[in-house]
């Protein structure tokens, strides 16, 4: 066997026997070992490592990674429907190059001075989202839209001292888990109580008979989605936010931002949180690895000392005239405060927000109105196409933006079946409500965006009635 | 003894960029998308039509209107006006990693960015291999049984800690009992923060002479009420607690759970597990040690691993092998559900994944030695400068991959300040220094990481920045306290931003409170 040659590994300039000999020189020491002096042996790894061969030759790794990922389907590849929290838009080719900017991409913290640009993408991030749902204070992004619900409620519970939020039955179960972690167990003093609100069921809109029954003076918050889990467009939002208003209850709004350039800003409409996700604002889905959360308000002292995101104003320099972006309040974040600090924070999904910047700013009013119109009405002729489907049924017409719920009650398979025989013709089915909704027998939900032509909304209405029949 | 080093002409581009509110031409376009087809308004009608009559928007949003050529340009304009890590960034702490790029061009590949997380798992077997592959990389490392990578970021994974801390306890009906946390003031502030977060009390062990807190500390902590520890080590002034053994041992005595925050991992890969020091969880930052990017922070992965004693526990669901599939398991009825939707940032931890085959097991083990070998030279060298200490001087001997440092002699000196430093050392092309956490043990702290990116020539050059700094600080302070002078913008004004009429978070605000047309 040959002997291997020792290298220096590529990623790493001090991986070269000369320098650490002069390091080592430098220190007065024989081997690197001695520094390790304060590791007490026992301590020291006891077996080996069972690892697979390093690949440090790039043309290596690139093969193996390669490889491993064309064995997945994509819904490029594919035709899909998929949604619910997750969505598949179009990605403008200058996000994608902005985002991989070296000077965005790899680094952490510097200086507002040294890292002037980069804070400024994300104040116009900040300050193009406020617009869009009409907010004047926008935190710094967080993890999910899930995330920025949870941290809202807890934001609410504290400005009220109470312990209840009432939340839409209609809620994706992804989300709902998450927020239920933010809430606490009953067991926890903080203990915040979930209470489901119904809906309608013939429009989907939420039950205000039941909110009014719930709704006293024990209730922190009334969370409400618009376009809610299942796509559907609240229509009672601001009768719902007054309702809260008169219980002393907060009101938080959880949008899609894309909806938008054609829906009401839920500033205006008495919102007092706003929470949603930054995802479909140029960031491809990665299996969920897009995902991020936005937190605003009305710019008001009361909501900005609850924020836990970190807060980026934009503010004067020492030089007359000019601005730049510092972050304040920074006491209240755990980094200023530890566990007397809101909540907590970290690393985030800041990158994210320098897509959603530029995405923003490409559309403008204009094509924001312009997408929500396309996505609006193709999902309109999605559902009227299946609802022609023999034994399939789209129960709600109207009233709903890019998803909707399709029936298939009167199809002899169930979704599942269904769905593996559309994947079988290279097609991605909407998700299955049949265990999450089961009180909408056997459902799915249905996603079209900008990217389903009507040609894919034609063959998918051929394909189920090939499927289906 | 470092060589003489020629300090940089920097300059920074400075492009006066107006903020993009202020930009355009109404009218103009920067993407256009198609009208709905023929058939399709014909079938439906007009967009308007469909929008709820109270929902509709009355007005357009005030977004600005400029094309697409001045959008590229201004951002790119704005990312010049980033050091972003283009010069040399020691920020302690994060470990601070060359990001292969080979890694971003993969996971821009349609098959991992255009994947959706319902997907039937026959469709992701690749990506799901990917993660169970590394999965068991990191069990190799941390000598634990099971990894989940839902949590996006260390403070979620901390987070992630302490709902399993509030689930195993409950099943064994003690939850109600164990309401303490205990951490160290050395932890990271994410510990302390999701511990109260969770419900928790947080008990904070000072430290002692030894830079540690004392067992006795620990001792007189512990209690039935507790519920679980949370600690790094070694911490960020980069020594090793030798009794963490025992630690744990105590901790587990009295029924508490046992958490490692590896934040600090770099020095010591290869070198220690987890698992074999008696922690029952522990959380490595792939944004940190395991070569991802870090965005400017995010999105990230706090990869959180555990015993078999709290799988049951762990968020789903989990990526398994069986029977030559890879599949997607429930972790059954004791699970805390979820951190956060869906699975992780799974493009991320395809990039840990790429980065640590490319390092393979030598590569970690000689990342750690270089590491550690530069800090201590390093070390030698800082404390050369005039007006530089380190933390705890009276503690003999090598830390491993950070020392804190502290201005404070300097400042007593000079009246230069250790964010003036930092405002300084920009000026030649240095990426900001960390500074430290919350609160400040040693006045006027700075950590530097070496770890094992930056050449020997680079660090020669931070070096030489550094002592550039004092000799100005004690010859011309105000040069360094005017500081920055290179830079894309003169200092910020930061002391009105906690006043409710200084503070702007948009444009909106801005232009209301400075009343801006």
């Amino acid at each position: 066997m040959k002997e291997a040659v020792r290298r220096a590994h590529p990623f790493m300039p001090n991986s070269v026997d000369s320098i650490k000999q002069e390091l080592l020189q430098e220190l007065g020491i024989d081997s690197v070992e001695a520094l390790f002096e304060q590791i007490p042996a026992s301590h020291r790894v006891a077996g080996t490592f069972n690892f697979p061969p390093t690949l440090s030759a790039e043309v290596e790794l690139n093969r193996h990674i390669s490889t491993l990922l064309a064995k997945n389907q994509s819904c490029e590849s594919h035709l899909s429907f998929l949604g619910g929290g997750c969505w598949q838009h179009y990605v403008p080719a200058v996000c994608q190059e902005i985002m991989s900017r070296s000077e965005f991409l790899t680094p952490v913290w510097g200086t507002p001075s040294s890292d002037h640009g980069r804070n400024q993408v994300w104040f116009e991030f900040n300050s193009q989202l406020g617009e869009l749902i009409a907010a004047d204070m926008v935190g710094m992004p967080v993890y999910s839209w899930g995330c920025a619900t949870g941290h809202a409620i807890r934001m609410a519970s504290r400005l009220t001292g109470r312990h209840k939020v009432l939340l839409p039955r209609i809620l994706d179960p992804e989300r709902r888990a998450v927020i239920a972690n933010y809430c606490e167990p009953e067991e926890m003093p903080s203990h915040i109580a979930m209470v489901d609100i119904a809906s309608d069921p013939a429009t989907g809109a939420l039950d205000l008979a039941d909110l009014k029954k719930h709704l006293d003076e024990s209730v922190a918050a009334v969370y409400l989605e618009t376009p809610n889990y299942l796509g559907i467009i609240e229509t009672q939002a601001e009768e719902i936010a007054a309702m809260a208003r008169a219980a002393g209850a907060e009101t938080i709004v959880g949008v899609d931002p894309l909806s938008l350039g054609i829906l009401k800003a839920p500033g205006d409409y008495g919102a007092d949180i706003i929470v949603g996700s930054t995802q479909p604002m140029g960031v491809p889905m990665s299996c969920g690895g897009g995902l991020g959360g936005f937190i605003a308000s009305r710019d008001e002292p009361r909501y900005a000392h609850e924020y836990p995101t970190l807060m980026l104003s934009i503010a004067d320099t020492a030089r007359e005239g000019e601005v730049g972006f510092s972050m304040a309040l920074m006491h209240q974040s755990s980094y200023g405060s530890r566990e007397d600090g809101k909540d907590w924070t970290g690393n985030s999904t800041y990158l994210h927000a320098i897509a959603g910047a530029v995405y923003l700013s490409l559309l403008g009013p204009e094509g924001m109105r312009e997408l929500g119109e396309l996505i609006i009405q193709r999902a309109h002729y999605a559902a009227q196409r299946l609802n022609t489907v023999e034994g399939i049924s789209v129960p709600r017409q109207q009233g709903f933006f890019k998803e909707f719920v399709v029936n298939f009650d009167g199809v002899g398979k169930s979704v599942a079946e269904i769905n593996a025989a559309l994947l079988e013709r290279g097609i991605f089915g909407g998700i299955d409500l049949t265990e999450t909704f089961p009180e909408l027998g056997r459902s799915a939900l249905y996603c079209v965006t900008e990217l389903h032509t009507q040609t894919d909304i034609d063959h998918l209405a051929n394909t189920l009635q090939e499927v289906c029949s | 003894m470092s060589k003489p080093v020629k300090l940089r002409r920097f300059q920074a581009p400075i492009w006066d960029e107006p903020v993009i509110m202020e930009m355009g031409v109404p009218g103009r376009r920067g993407a256009h998308f198609p009208v709905a087809e023929d058939a399709v308004a014909e079938a439906v009608g007009g967009a308007a039509a469909l929008v709820p009559a109270a929902m509709a928007r009355p007005e357009r949003p005030a977004l600005p209107e400029l094309s697409e050529p001045d959008i590229l340009r201004h951002y790119l304009h704005l990312s010049q006006e980033t050091l972003g890590m283009m010069g040399i960034s020691l920020f302690g702490t994060c470990t601070m990693k060359y990001n292969p790029r080979v890694n971003e061009r993969l996971a821009a590949r349609p098959e991992m960015a255009q994947l959706h997380p319902k997907q039937d798992p026959s469709t992701l077997q690749g990506l799901l291999e990917g993660v169970h592959n590394f999965d068991l990389m990191l069990r190799e490392l941390s000598g634990m049984d099971q990894f989940v990578f839902q949590a996006a970021g260390g403070a979620d994974a901390a987070y992630t800690h302490t709902c399993i801390t509030r689930a195993y306890h409950a099943a064994r009906g003690e939850l109600k009992q164990r309401d303490q946390i205990i951490t160290s003031i050395q932890s990271h502030p994410c510990s302390p923060a999701t511990a109260n977060t969770a419900g928790f009390e947080v008990i904070t062990l000072p430290l002692d002479e030894k830079g540690y807190p004392s067992l006795d500390a620990l001792k007189a902590a512990v209690s039935d009420r507790t519920a679980a520890l949370m600690i790094n080590n070694p911490d960020d002034m980069g020594l090793y607690n030798p009794e963490i053994k025992e630690w744990v041992r105590i901790v587990h005595e009295a029924g508490g759970l046992c958490f490692y925050d590896h934040a600090n991992f770099n020095g010591v890969m290869t070198k220690i597990r987890a698992a074999e020091l008696g922690f029952d969880a522990c959380m490595f930052m792939l944004h940190k040690t395991f070569g991802v990017p870090k965005g400017g922070g995010g999105p990230a992965v706090g990869a959180y691993g555990c015993s078999e004693k709290l799988k049951p526990y762990l968020p789903g669901p989990l990526v398994t092998l069986d029977n030559g599939r890879y599949a997607l398991t429930d972790p059954g009825p004791h699970s805390i559900g979820k951190v956060r939707e869906y699975y992780g940032n799974l493009q991320q931890v395809m990039k840990a994944y790429a980065w640590t085959r490319a390092m393979g097991l030598e590569g970690l083990s000689e990342a750690a030695d270089i590491s550690v070998l530069l800090n201590n030279y390093m070390e030698k060298e800082l404390l050369k400068i005039r007006g530089v200490t380190r933390s705890h001087p009276d503690i003999d001997g090598w830390r491993l991959e950070m020392t804190r440092y502290s201005l404070e002699e300097l400042y007593e000196d000079t009246g230069v300040t250790v964010a003036d430093v930092q405002n300084r050392m920009v000026d030649f092309g240095i990426d900001a220094f960390w500074m430290a956490h919350e609160p400040w043990l040693v006045p006027h702290p700075f950590t530097p990481e070496a770890g094992e990116m930056w050449s020997l020539e680079d660090i020669d050059y931070w070096i030489a920045v550094l002592r550039q700094v004092s000799d100005e600080a004690y010859s011309n302070p105000e040069i360094v306290q005017t500081a920055p002078h290179n830079q894309a913008v003169q200092k910020v004004k930061v002391e009105p931003l906690e006043e409710p009429d200084h503070w702007a978070m948009t444009w909106r605000a801005w232009k209301r409170k400075r009343g801006v047309a």
